[in-house]
């Protein structure tokens, strides 16, 4: 789950890393109130959940309350990376004197914490990695251990006197900690800002919480930017279903996440377009019939392509599922089954009595007639 | 990360709903279930089986060599170092939705007592013919049977449909190792390549691999030194980028965890990447000649 900056910005005050004062306003009226509070020059920026809001035109300066109005008025309503902006942190603008980038995340090469930091900061990191490989440090932490003070110096050691800094070394012993306490995927700061006087103070926060903490992080989860999900995609979710919505017209159901992203290759190798994935494995395997009608309430969906291939999840119950639902919605659609694994041998009788419908051997020959009806359906497929 | 036939076997959260069902049916097939672990439950017998406070009484009651564990996702951290410091050799991690986090901790657990993991968010391990853990369908006799190909798969649906293909083609499997659909696992891809490439009784391997990370790619660099040949499928070509594609691990950001990329490392050392799974069958019985 991803965060705007006003969210996540907490998550580093409370470890102890300065952060510029500052107020969200969500119109012209509260960013020309929250600058004359704050009663310095400002930065007004747009509170999307997604990066590169400067290069968009969402992060403007403004030296009084009417500029910092203007600013936000002119800011508010922007659509930035498909996020459409409905507030605006106000903060008090900082005078510089360096900027840096530090981070912690997930690193699956070494299955542990991955610390960054690089003195070239304020830039997109990516890029400063190709740019500039020598100026990007990656160190990976034992979790076991966590990160001390002395290998937090370490991964300053070499960028000059200015980084000789232990002040450096604790921001990023707290920004780990400020990670491992909250379950963070991703905790970056950029810039982290050297100002005039010498203070270190986060300008910018990004935060990802892992999806799989929300459950133990239900407060923080709470001020975090689920993804933006059409009404289908919100029904599923509160079903706990893995649905994605796509353009085409072929529908898809299937258990597993592998096979599910396969039915949607060949359907897509054939010469169709897929209309969803949805999968209904795992521990989803007895929410077929509330699955099945989620996917016929998609008005685009020609037809049906229903692929099971049970290890976990029992086909004799999914098809089951499927079965109960179409017998009560009687929808007028072709489907298209393929199933085999755990319980094939009771699900292809149950088709067989309810349906008069036997399943095709392969999952390619199933999803040949489905392209097929598609077609004859005049689906874009 | 090979189970076969007479190794021991310990259940963690034996006694749930899933954990019983699951026992039966790897009994039945013929996996030697020594023992469960349910710390409510401990100095039962179910499944035939001693129940357990914990792990750590297992192994000294009646030892184990392979942990499997039907628990929720938030008890796996403490569950899972349980059974490692009790010294067990190996564990097969079923649950998804375990913090990623706690998953470090127990891969670093793991690092320092030795111990070996497969998942979390695997479907398990099969020997056709002799034993499974985990909750695959190796009592199939049209998907499983005894054979001279291994796979590796991060799907356990998948990975059965690919071994469901190798049959239907008059194949069969010698080991199926489900590595799991998370980011940061125990037993990466690479991990299972080389297991079954010591393993003698494997002739040939597929790997069956999914958008995301760089596994393929790591698996790619050991490939080139293989003698025994190896196909692959990779799902995911048509799904959209930036979205997880049910598995915590599917996606793709930018160019990182492409299809392309990962096709593109598997070709250039030999591989033959196949465009549907029932490609799998046909190009592993050709190169098997």
């Amino acid at each position: 789950m991803n965060f705007e900056e006003h969210a996540a910005k907490p998550l580093l005050r409370a470890a102890g890393i300065a952060t510029p004062r500052g107020c969200l306003a969500r119109s012209g009226a509260e960013a020309r109130a929250a600058a004359a509070e704050l009663g310095v020059p400002v930065v007004v920026k747009a509170q999307v959940p997604a990066g590169k809001r400067g290069k968009a035109g969402g992060i403007r300066t403004a030296d009084g309350a009417a500029a910092a109005g203007e600013a936000a008025e002119a800011i508010l309503g922007m659509d930035i990376a498909g996020h459409r902006v409905e507030s605006v942190l106000v903060e008090e603008r900082a005078a510089i004197a360096a900027e840096y980038y530090a981070a912690v995340l997930n690193d699956p090469v070494s299955k542990g914490p991955l610390v960054m930091f690089s003195p070239e900061g304020g830039m997109d990191i990516e890029e400063v990695a190709v740019s500039k490989p020598g100026r990007v440090r990656r160190a990976p932490v034992d979790i076991s251990r966590g990160l001390d003070a002395d290998s937090a110096r370490a991964l300053l050691d070499g960028f000059g006197p200015e980084l000789d800094d232990a002040a450096v070394a604790e921001v990023l012993v707290a920004l780990y900690q400020a990670y491992r306490g909250n379950d963070a995927e991703l905790l970056e700061i950029n810039p982290l800002a050297r100002l005039d006087d010498g203070r270190l103070v986060a300008l910018d926060c990004k935060l990802v919480l892992d999806d799989s903490a929300i459950k133990r992080r239900e407060a923080l989860a709470g001020a975090g930017s689920p993804e933006p999900a059409t009404e289908l995609e919100t029904r599923a979710q509160a079903l706990d279903l893995k649905y994605i919505e796509l353009d085409g017209d072929i529908g898809v159901i299937a258990n597993g996440a592998g096979l599910t992203m396969t039915t949607m290759d060949v359907i897509t190798d054939q010469g169709g377009k897929p209309a969803n994935f949805l999968e209904i494995g795992g521990e989803s395997y007895t929410k077929a019939r509330p699955a099945l009608e989620l996917l016929l309430d998609n008005p685009r969906v020609k037809c049906l392509v229903v692929n099971f291939c049970g290890a976990f999840a029992r086909t004799d119950v999914m098809t089951g599922g499927v079965l109960d639902a179409w017998e009560a919605l009687s929808p007028d659609l072709p489907v298209f089954f393929s199933v085999h694994g755990t319980g094939a041998t009771e699900a292809r009788a149950m088709l067989l009595e309810r349906l008069g419908m036997t399943p095709y051997p392969t999952m390619d020959e199933a999803i040949a007639a489905a392209v097929a009806a598609a077609r004859a359906a005049g689906g874009a497929t | 990360m090979i189970v076969r036939g007479g190794e021991r076997v310990l259940v963690q959260g034996i006694t749930g709903r899933q954990g019983t069902f699951w026992t039966e049916r790897m009994q039945a097939y013929g996996t030697r279930v020594v023992g469960g672990v349910s710390p409510k439950r401990a100095g039962i017998e179910h499944c035939g089986v001693p129940v357990f406070a914990s792990a750590r009484e297992a192994m000294g009651g009646i030892g184990f060599d392979v942990s499997v564990l039907f628990i929720p996702p938030l008890g796996v951290k403490a569950a899972a170092i349980d059974a490692i410091e009790a010294g067990g050799p190996r564990l097969v991690v079923l649950t998804e939705h375990v913090p990623v986090q706690d998953v470090m901790e127990v891969l670093a657990a793991a690092r320092a007592n030795g111990a070996a993991v497969a998942g979390p968010n695997t479907a398990g391990l099969v020997t056709p013919g002799e034993c499974f853990v985990g909750f695959m369908p190796a009592f199939e006799a049209d998907i499983f049977r005894p054979g001279r190909v291994g796979v590796v798969s991060r799907s356990g649906s998948l990975g059965t449909l690919v071994c469901l293909n190798l049959v239907q083609a008059g194949l069969g499997e010698s080991a199926f190792v489900g590595i799991g659909g998370d980011p940061i696992i125990g037993t990466t891809t690479r991990d299972a390549v080389a297991a079954l490439d010591a393993d003698e009784r494997t002739d040939a391997v597929v790997v069956v691999g999914e958008i995301g990370g760089a596994m393929e790619e790591d698996a790619a660099e050991y490939i080139r030194g293989m003698a025994k040949p190896v196909v692959a499928f990779i799902a995911g070509g048509a799904s959209p980028p930036g979205k997880k594609m049910g598995h915590a691990g599917a996606i793709v950001m930018g160019d990182k965890g492409s299809y392309a990329s990962k096709r593109r490392a598997l070709e250039a050392v030999g591989v033959e990447v196949l465009d549907t799974p029932s490609g799998v069958g046909p190009a592993i019985g050709a190169a098997l000649g």
